[in-house]
């Protein structure tokens, strides 16, 4: 990782001279401070980009100290929130499918750096964090998990099934690879509206050898649809690993026709500098595929323990060499940008926050039997429906 | 034929009317009190006009279909004399309205746009509005299906064409859960406003996977509406009717039946999807029918006419929900059911059907129902074997005299 000069230049200004004092624990300075919001870093990725029939864009990041301190709060924030989910999910207050992020925080975050609340995102069902990253709050997310009516989908989606209409986040789909097409769907819309807008359809390194992904593919590619295929590769479909599904697990070639783009997914800033250059890209010239190369540190969902076919000395390694939040968190220090404690301390503020709105997501009640009725039709035209046994529930269409 | 009619102030066209010639149940001040309203005008110039208590009862459900341009044009219905075309001609002018009305509207299909549909329902329109408007689609229905799920969810209205329905197997997966269920599950964050329509049923000796009834599988999916069409009339209002309701729709057409003739009115109607279609009233047996099957059922009610018997016929139209009003005043008088339908025994519109009027209406039955519908096979290719699964005129005939014994 290299410090470039401009950032050294910046050191000698008066506004942020304190900050190249080597004795830094003892300053009180606010870990937002508004002088750093100017000072544009340049950092290198760790890992270039790998084209596949596209020039790739460049090595360096632009990034500011704000945008760090962003990063860190919010992969934080996700990760504590998927940890949390566990120990719910591992107490019952989770039922049926909880398939967890923590490990892939980085595409999240660095895909929402890059784009506005315009364009749209479709994803499978890991996909808390993503609805976290679109705007949504930590209660609607574990009311939704427990299936509470102040969940983002009223408690009658579950885990698999977050959206956020007015932020552009399409959800959240349980069979795997049909969110494709519908994001596809997106882009035409785009398209035929002229908004200037591209819809990212995020599936996996399993979803990737579905059929309809490639005929998806081929009509954005046919019609020029502003279309970003992300696959977040983390190396197992489940419990298959991906060379054992796939002929050929360099998924960003796979489109052939299509311009692909290989990406260190661990890497936030990588991801944020990845899908800028696919938004451009995409305006003008079509569909592009990013892969993400990232990984999932907890098993496909919460009943895969996540060890049976991968080794547990895989997982740690990753975690200590490639973990984002702690890459970030190493850019801050060495940057100088906050301290070891401060950091801690939003860790501690996080942990505080996600346990605050676990106690008010427990809170909020089931929904109404009358719930069981509701949203099946748009303006529906009163049938009569009746519970199982035909005699408790009964309601009326609305 | 009876046609209904949807009119905002309706009332003044009521009040202007002869009475001879139409009938409602709702006082003319009820009627302006409603936002929308219903009354029924008989087209076919039937003696029995004006006289008969099977109106349409001021407990309905109205729907919001949009309202056509009622008042004076409703007035003269009967008597102008509208223009005569093809039953897909009746549907491309459906389409063809609605797009012109709403620039969300959009089609996509095989073959739709270029070569003008492969039963010529879209001819013309993609030099009207465009390529990207008029979609030429590769041959991937599931992910076709899918775009316009997905296009739906951010506001278009598409119409998905399945070139035959038999296809639309290959996206039942974008069907049942991304159509059928979005709305559900994102809590009524997302509305899925999409037609998917096409040409299904037995044709002529097109074999087993070309003439497949869908509307047995889509039946039990949560979240959709099924209708089937089967005249031009009813092919153009239910089109239109589908295009504007919020909800996801299934137009049922036949590959039969495309060629069919009528004079339709020249002004703007539009159907009510949950209404079901009195062809033909009568006294001694309720006979329910959709889709081809009402041309099977027509002809053996002339035969049973001269026979003496007096069938009730109802096109039941609205395959999801079924229309349990009409149907069951139709009970309530008759007392006997006879189902004739073109899908399978097992599974299909008519044992639903069945269950549905059993639940409801046993204290009104005289006798079991009887459901006549295709048997449990795959349709064979010669001609005559086909003609053996799909229900004959004569099998009809035959039934109504066991029930009415």
């Amino acid at each position: 990782m290299a410090l470039s000069t401009s950032f050294r230049s910046n050191l000698i200004k008066p506004l942020t001279a304190l900050t190249a004092l080597s004795s830094t624990q003892h300053l009180r300075r606010p870990f937002s401070s508004s002088a750093d919001d100017s000072t544009v870093l340049t950092i290198e990725t760790s890992v270039p980009f790998v084209g596949h029939k596209c020039e790739p864009p460049s090595r360096n990041v632009e990034t500011t100290p704000k945008e760090l301190l962003g990063f860190f709060h919010d992969m934080a924030l996700m990760r504590r929130m998927e940890i949390a989910s566990d120990s719910l999910y591992k107490s019952k207050l989770i039922r049926g499918f909880c398939h967890l992020y923590d490990g892939q925080e980085a595409v999240a975050i660095g895909m929402e750096a890059a784009i506005t609340k315009k364009d749209c995102i479709i994803t499978a069902y890991r996909d808390h964090c993503i609805y976290l990253g679109r705007g949504g709050t930590l209660v609607e997310c574990f009311s939704e998990l427990m299936g509470r009516q102040a969940g983002c989908s009223k408690g009658k989606g579950g885990s698999m099934h977050f959206y956020k209409k007015d932020s552009g986040f399409y959800g959240g789909h349980g069979i795997v690879g049909a969110q494709v097409p519908l994001g596809c769907g997106l882009a035409f819309a785009q398209k035929y509206s002229k908004d200037e807008t591209v819809t990212f359809a995020m599936y996996g390194d399993g979803a990737a050898n579905q059929g309809q992904l490639f005929e998806a593919l081929n009509m954005a590619a046919l019609l020029d649809l502003p279309a970003i295929l992300v696959c977040e590769n983390n190396h197992y479909g489940m419990g298959t690993a991906e060379w054992r599904a796939a002929k050929s697990p360099a998924y960003y070639k796979r489109g052939d026709y299509v311009p692909g783009l290989k990406v260190d997914g661990m890497d936030a800033l990588a991801v944020k500098q990845a899908c800028r250059f696919a938004k451009e890209h995409a305006l003008k010239n079509g569909p592009i595929i990013l892969e993400m190369d990232t990984y999932r540190y907890h098993g496909h969902s919460m009943s895969d323990p996540g060890s049976t076919y991968r080794t547990r000395d895989e997982i740690s390694g990753v975690r200590q060499e490639r973990d984002p939040i702690e890459r970030i968190r190493k850019l801050i220090l060495s940057h100088e940008l906050s301290t070891e404690a401060e950091l801690k301390s939003i860790e501690k503020k996080i942990r505080s926050e996600v346990d605050d709105a676990i106690a008010q997501a427990k809170e909020s009640s089931m929904p109404e039997p009358s719930e069981l009725f509701t949203n099946v039709y748009v303006k529906g035209f009163g049938i009569e429906v009746a519970g199982a046994d035909r005699k408790e529930v009964r309601g009326v269409l609305p | 034929m009876a046609a209904i009619f949807q009119g905002i102030g309706a009332a003044a066209a009521v009040a202007a009317l002869p009475p001879a010639e139409k009938f409602h149940s709702q006082s003319p001040r009820f009627l302006s009190a409603r936002k929308g309203s219903l009354f029924v005008v008989r087209s076919d110039g039937r003696p029995s006009l004006g006289s008969s208590p099977r109106s349409r009862g001021a407990q309905r459900l109205i729907t919001n279909a949009v309202a056509a341009k009622a008042d004076a044009s409703v007035t003269s219905t009967a008597s102008k004399p509208g223009h005569e075309l093809l039953l897909f001609e009746a549907l491309r002018e459906g389409l063809e309205e609605e797009m012109d009305r709403d620039p969300r509207v959009c089609v996509m299909g095989e073959d739709v746009g270029h070569y003008g549909g492969s039963y010529k329902v879209t001819k013309g329109l993609a030099t009207k509005y465009g390529d990207l408007r008029v979609l030429d689609t590769p041959i991937a229905e599931n992910s076709f299906t899918g775009m316009g799920i997905g296009a739906a969810m951010t506001g278009l209205r598409p119409i998905i064409e399945g070139m035959n329905m038999g296809f639309l197997l290959l996206a039942f997966n974008q069907i049942s859960n991304n159509c059928g269920m979005l709305h559900y599950t994102s809590g009524g964050q997302f509305k899925i406003p999409v037609v998917i329509r096409g040409p299904g049923g037995v044709g002529r000796q097109l074999g087993a996977e070309h003439s497949q009834r869908l509307e047995s599988y889509f039946q039990s999916i949560p979240g959709i509406q099924m209708v089937a069409c089967s005249t031009p009339y009813n092919a153009k209002g239910l089109m239109k009717a589908a295009i504007r309701s919020e909800n996801p729709v299934i137009l049922f057409e036949h590959v039969l039946l495309y060629n069919l003739k009528e004079r339709i009115p020249d002004e703007e109607y539009v159907l009510s999807l949950e209404e079901a279609e009195m062809v033909r009233p009568g006294e001694h047996v309720t006979i329910l029918t959709y889709s081809r099957m009402r041309y099977h059922v027509m002809q053996a009610a002339k035969t049973l006419v001269n026979k003496g018997y007096d069938p009730e016929v109802i096109d039941i139209r609205s395959l999801k929900p079924f229309d349990l009003y009409t149907i069951g005043n139709s009970v309530k008088k008759t007392h006997r059911v006879l189902i004739v339908e073109e899908c399978m025994r097992t599974g299909g519109i008519g044992a639903s059907l069945t269950a549905a009027i059993t639940e409801n209406f046993i204290d009104y039955l005289d006798a079991p129902i009887v459901c006549l519908s295709s048997q449990d096979v795959p349709t064979p290719y010669a001609g005559t074997l086909e003609e053996w699964t799909v229900v004959q005129p004569a099998q009809i005939v035959t039934a109504v005299e066991q029930l009415c014994q």
